[in-house]
């Protein structure tokens, strides 16, 4: 249970070995936290996630596996991890970058992206609230990004996919209003991490403890929508008025 | 077709009193103790729990995804005057037992500081009053009750004999042990429906505690309150009996035991967050600091004027903002009478700004394993949910409070971790087995069993 102050004991990560979802982690208070299950596909990876947050004082952490395109195991997948006990938080953070122009030679390519970040969430986020709403409490958290704010030329194949999914988080959001389960859509800029590594970096580029404390301190708030770091928002706002040629003209 | 996600006619979203971290229940209005019955055996995987009037700060009266049973139709109320005993449904208010009564010569035995509460709320959280150095508590004064058990079976329980173990998990049980239907409690017999009152002004915290341990057994009711932004910890005593009618006026005398307050006016349904802050609650308690002369005796006051002054403006709750409050409320040791200082001045220095801040000195414990109240001083302070750092602060003060055998209230905490509450609560094993043979399937739940563990 949550209490309060807002303070998880319970927190499944979907994308378990996410950079920002274990920054997450790390941010809650320890002394609360008593189990965090990170839901990933088994790897070298997950290992040194589940040991490397145990080793920081974190209780309770186990691995579980789990493939988000696999969406036909997504309900006992859930069943599962709910059927043992509360989850207070859910962190949604797998995704993948996908290369934007070998996909655009070999769409096959652009539909691993697609799958992943749109139709697996879609999928496993359907599940999850289905269960969120049973027990009556509790926060789906889900990272779309700015990329879905205004799909660029440079990356539209995963800016569409970051858009579907913000809108389907909304829209979740929406379904899920009053009753005890919420839904919180997390929207970063340039995170520096593994997915962006060797990238040039943005303005306003961030780590993924900055995105973290905003994570933890939406959540404690109940906040629906928020973009990391905060003044994004005024920046993305200002992009999408943007007329389409000067946008198409824009470097990156 | 049915949405999985779609709100049914009988979920509410539910909190305590504080406003804080609400779940979805499914309300289940019960006509009578059948129904109770019969709500225990259906009920789903998410479980059952009695709740009362919500006055319980945090979660102890919510259980997402369960089954609430409101037991407000269980109202009846009996007066065996006799007997000097009330006979009540677990739904009705202490309120209601107060209008029927009173006007007869008879006072509730223990009333906490809002008569909106209920007789079930006021067995499953143990309730204390003013009057506990001399009284006890609300369950010390319960001579039977009726229990629906996990199972769905009517119990019969008592104080002593074959039940005393469970009737005793019961009282302070927190709704975990099955949902109360029916009690007998014993009332205070009275002369007038008026108070006789001592007022004084105390310096700083030493001067209120030694007051306090000096003058408790004067009389039947004191407490203090504490000016929380003030660093020395001034404060009022107020300490009271029942006036015998002698002490009234003619005029008094010709509606001695009249009792029919009525509620004033409502807040507001919104408050801006943050209306309450620093500078409102320091502006507060200046004035209710000099509204207090420094010294007057025997004066004449209503019951709701002395004990339930936060009644009459309802849902005052809303003050605090959509973040909701929690009230912080310790006992510790006599010896340990310094911690009180150290978690004023904690609080304080967090810019955890209180104006409703209460000391009280207990009297003995009773024999009920998760019973609250022990021997030593009380300490409760309201505190806004929102504030930076406030988490840490408190868990600070768990430590100091555990650490010299102290312990929080069930009815007042929201944010104690499982291992504070196993630690500080030493026969919650015993409490266990008992509650395990009354509820073999546990059934009975509630958001806070499940955030500590019990
Ligand atoms: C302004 C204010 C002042 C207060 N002052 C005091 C005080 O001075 N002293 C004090 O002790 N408390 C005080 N309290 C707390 C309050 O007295 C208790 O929380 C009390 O339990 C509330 O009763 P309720 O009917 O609202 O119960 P709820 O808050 O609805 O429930 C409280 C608990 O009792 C259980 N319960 C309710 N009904 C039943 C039943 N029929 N069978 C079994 N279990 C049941 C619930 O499951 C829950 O665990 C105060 C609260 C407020 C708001
Ligand atoms: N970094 C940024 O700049 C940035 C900006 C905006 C939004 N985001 C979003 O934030 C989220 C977290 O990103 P991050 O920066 O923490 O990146 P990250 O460390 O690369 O994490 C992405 C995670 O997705 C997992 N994943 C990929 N495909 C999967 C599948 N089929 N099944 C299960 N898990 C799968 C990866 O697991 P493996 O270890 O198994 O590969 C990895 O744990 C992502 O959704 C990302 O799109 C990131």
């Amino acid at each position: 249970m949550n209490d309060a102050l807002g303070e998880p004991q319970s927190v499944l990560v979907l994308g378990g070995t996410s950079e920002i979802a274990l920054a997450t982690v790390r941010a809650f208070p320890r002394g609360r936290l008593r189990r965090v299950v990170l839901a990933a596909r088994p790897s070298n990876h997950r290992d040194a996630a589940v040991a490397s947050l145990t080793a920081a004082g974190v209780s309770g952490v186990v691995a579980v596996d789990f493939d988000a395109i696999d969406t036909a195991g997504h309900g006992a997948f859930v069943d599962s991890v709910f059927d043992s006990g509360d989850v207070d938080v859910v962190l949604l953070a797998f995704g993948v970058l996908g290369d934007q122009l070998a996909a655009e030679a070999d769409p096959e390519l652009a539909v691993q992206v697609a799958t992943t970040n749109y139709t697996g969430a879609v999928s496993v986020g359907l599940h999850v609230a289905r269960r969120l709403r049973t027990q009556g409490h509790g926060t789906l958290v889900v990272f779309s990004s700015v990329a879905g704010d205004r799909a660029r030329r440079s990356n539209f194949i995963y800016g569409s996919t970051k858009a579907g999914l913000d809108a389907f988080a909304q829209g979740l959001g929406d379904a899920l209003h009053g009753t005890g389960a919420s839904v919180l859509v997390v929207r970063p800029g340039f995170v520096r991490t593994r997915m962006t590594a060797g990238m040039p970096e943005a303005p306003m580029t961030v780590e993924a403890s900055a995105v973290a404390t905003i994570v933890v301190a939406s959540l404690r708030k109940g906040r629906e929508t928020v973009y990391a770091p905060g003044p994004l928002r005024f920046v993305m706002a200002a992009l999408k008025t943007l007329p389409r040629p000067v946008f198409r003209r824009m470097p990156r | 077709m049915e949405s999985p996600l779609s709100l049914t006619k009988d979920d509410r979203l539910l909190t305590g009193w504080g406003r804080t971290n609400p779940s979805l229940g499914r309300m289940h209005r019960c006509a009578d103790a059948a129904d109770v019955q019969r709500a225990v055996l259906a009920a789903g995987p998410r479980g059952v729990l009695a709740r009362g009037l919500g006055r319980s700060y945090g979660d102890a009266a919510q259980s997402g995804g369960g089954t609430i049973l409101d037991l407000q139709a269980l109202d009846g109320i009996t007066f065996d005057a006799a007997a000097g005993t009330v006979t009540a449904g677990a739904g009705a208010s202490l309120d209601a037992v107060m209008r029927a009564v009173v006007p007869q010569g008879a006072f509730v035995p223990v009333t906490p500081g809002t008569r909106m509460i209920t007789v079930g709320g006021a067995i499953g959280a143990d309730v204390h009053g003013k009057n506990h150095h001399v009284d006890g508590t609300f369950g010390a004064h319960v001579q039977r009750l009726t229990l629906v058990d996990g199972s769905g079976e009517l119990r019969e329980l008592t104080p002593d004999g074959p039940s005393a173990s469970q009737f005793w998990a019961t009282v302070g049980g927190m709704g975990l042990t099955g949902a109360v239907v029916e009690a007998t409690f014993d009332m205070i017999p009275v002369t007038s429906s008026l108070m006789s009152v001592d007022t004084r002004r105390v310096r700083d915290l030493d001067e209120a505690m030694a007051h306090m341990a000096a003058d408790d057994a004067q009389h039947r009711y004191t407490v203090a309150w504490i000016d929380s932004v003030s660093a020395s910890g001034r404060g009022i005593i107020t300490s009271g009996d029942h006036a015998p009618v002698e002490q009234l006026s003619a005029q008094q005398r010709e509606s001695a035991l009249a009792f029919a307050p009525k509620a004033l006016a409502t807040a507001p349904p919104v408050f801006p967050s943050g209306l309450l802050n620093t500078l409102t609650i320091r502006a507060f308690n200046e004035a209710w600091f000099r509204r207090a002369p420094k010294e007057r005796v025997d004066e004449l006051q209503s019951i709701g004027a002395f004990f339930h002054p936060l009644d009459g403006v309802q849902e005052w709750n809303r003050v605090y903002g959509p973040r909701g409050f929690l009230q912080y409320q310790f006992v510790v040791p006599d010896a340990a009478g310094h911690v009180v200082r150290t978690a004023l001045d904690r609080l304080r220095s967090t810019g955890a700004p209180s104006f409703l801040t209460v000391l009280k000195r207990f009297g003995p414990a009773n024999p009920a394993p998760l019973s609250f109240p022990q021997p030593g001083w009380t300490l409760a302070a309201d505190v806004p949910a929102g504030i930076d750092g406030l988490g840490a602060a408190l868990d600070e003060l768990d430590e100091l409070v555990s650490s010299v055998g102290g312990r929080l209230y069930l009815a007042k905490d929201s944010r104690q971790s499982p291992q504070m509450f196993a630690r500080t609560h030493p026969r919650l094993h015993e409490w266990q087995q008992v509650r395990d043979a009354l509820d073999p399937r546990g059934v009975f739940t509630s958001d806070l069993a499940r955030r500590l563990s019990i």
